[in-house]
């Protein structure tokens, strides 16, 4: 029976796609069998963020529509057996998704998998208040920034009365908070809060802090999740995350953006 | 300013400092305001209802003006009350463009 997890934040721009192709590629590496599935309704990303963008023929929504079977639509992944990608549809609005038919795919793939990463369209509209709703848990990824850390507790706040578990009355939706584009240069000159600050705001268990870090944009212009780069210290940071997201008890580590030594750095400008 | 006091500059309060702590007032008050209605609209439409027992107001000469601090809130209601000019120009039949 697979676990839930929605990765939410309803600000936009924080990572939540970037974060949940690492999120899955890592745990699919890690022998988990795992599917990440874009919420997003018209703004379809996570496809091209996995690099089978085009691989895609059907997608989320022909399956809830009966326009396709569920084993059409998802892609697996070439690098990882154990990964696969559920994407959402480009063409349709958001009114396509309906709780139903979620729940009808959601409860197909529970069978077959260990893992269901719900990546979450921004907003706290019907996309993602569905993409939460059948949710286990969730991976809240904030910015250390005001306006990210407060819509952080907006949707901290839905988590906790509009999700199946809240109606239900059963055990809530138990929440991670990751907190994204970390910068301890600029922490340490009193420029960005710090993990304590965001922490003692939003009194959730931390999952990782992942750096601000070139890697990311990289791994993205290549369609290629930023966990498979594991020298990166984004990758790293993401590839901690992971196991502490399979329960595992790793110390937390403060990365900070890579630095280049003097020779890489001279290579580096001769190349 | 003396040299001494040069050298005693009080340190300043950091960006991100100032962050963490509009962040911690202004979630105080939106965790509380969640588990209720919005009340605010009500409450206007109510107060303007006992005001026009008495008194014409228009709706739109009604201010609400809400400052949440750490401390204490105030809420401050600014009702403009047609004046005495006003009311006497009402009074004056016929009006004053008939007048002449």
């Amino acid at each position: 029976m697979a676990k839930i997890i929605v990765v939410t934040s309803g600000k936009g721009g924080v990572g939540k796609t970037t974060s949940t192709a690492a999120l899955g590629a890592g745990l699919a590496m890690r022998g988990k069998k795992t599917v990440v599935i874009d919420f997003d309704v018209g703004l379809r990303n996570l496809d091209m963020i996995m690099g089978c963008e085009r691989r895609v023929v059907f997608d989320f929504i022909n399956v809830i529509q009966g326009e396709a079977k569920l084993h059409q639509a998802l892609i697996k992944d070439r690098r990882l057996e154990n990964l696969s990608i559920l994407p959402t549809s480009q063409t349709r609005d958001k009114d396509a998704l309906t709780r139903e038919g979620v729940e009808k795919v959601l409860n197909e793939l529970r069978n077959d998998f260990d893992y269901i990463i719900c990546d979450s369209p921004a907003g706290i509209e019907r996309g993602a208040h569905l993409a939460m709703y059948f949710a286990d848990e969730a991976v809240v990824v904030t910015n250390p920034e005001v306006s990210s850390v407060r819509d952080s507790d907006r949707v901290l706040g839905l988590l906790s009365s509009k999700t199946r578990r809240a109606e239900k009355g059963e055990e809530p939706v138990k929440p991670h908070l990751l907190l994204t584009r970390y910068d301890p240069a600029r922490v340490a000159k009193g420029d960005m809060m710090k993990v304590e600050d965001v922490l003692e705001i939003l009194s959730i268990p931390l999952l990782g802090i992942i750096p601000e870090s070139p890697t990311v944009l990289k791994a993205s212009n290549i369609g290629t999740p930023v966990v498979f780069d594991k020298t990166s210290n984004a990758g790293a940071a993401y590839a901690d995350a992971v196991s502490r997201l399979m329960g595992e008890q790793i110390e937390m580590r403060v990365l900070g953006p890579e630095r280049r030594g003097f020779l890489q750095r001279l290579l580096w400008r001769t190349a | 300013m003396t040299l001494l006091s040069f050298f005693r500059r009080t340190p300043r309060v950091s960006s991100a400092q100032t962050a963490k702590e509009r962040l911690q007032i202004l979630l105080a008050h939106e965790r509380q305001d969640r588990s209720g209605p919005d009340y605010l609209p009500l409450l206007q439409k109510e107060i303007l209802e006992v005001i026009r027992k008495y008194i014409q107001v228009p709706g739109e000469k009604v201010e609400v003006k809400l400052q949440r601090g750490a401390e204490m809130s105030t809420l401050e209601i600014d009702i403009e009350l047609p004046g005495a000019q006003a009311l006497n120009s009402k009074r004056n039949i016929p009006s004053p463009a008939f007048a002449r």
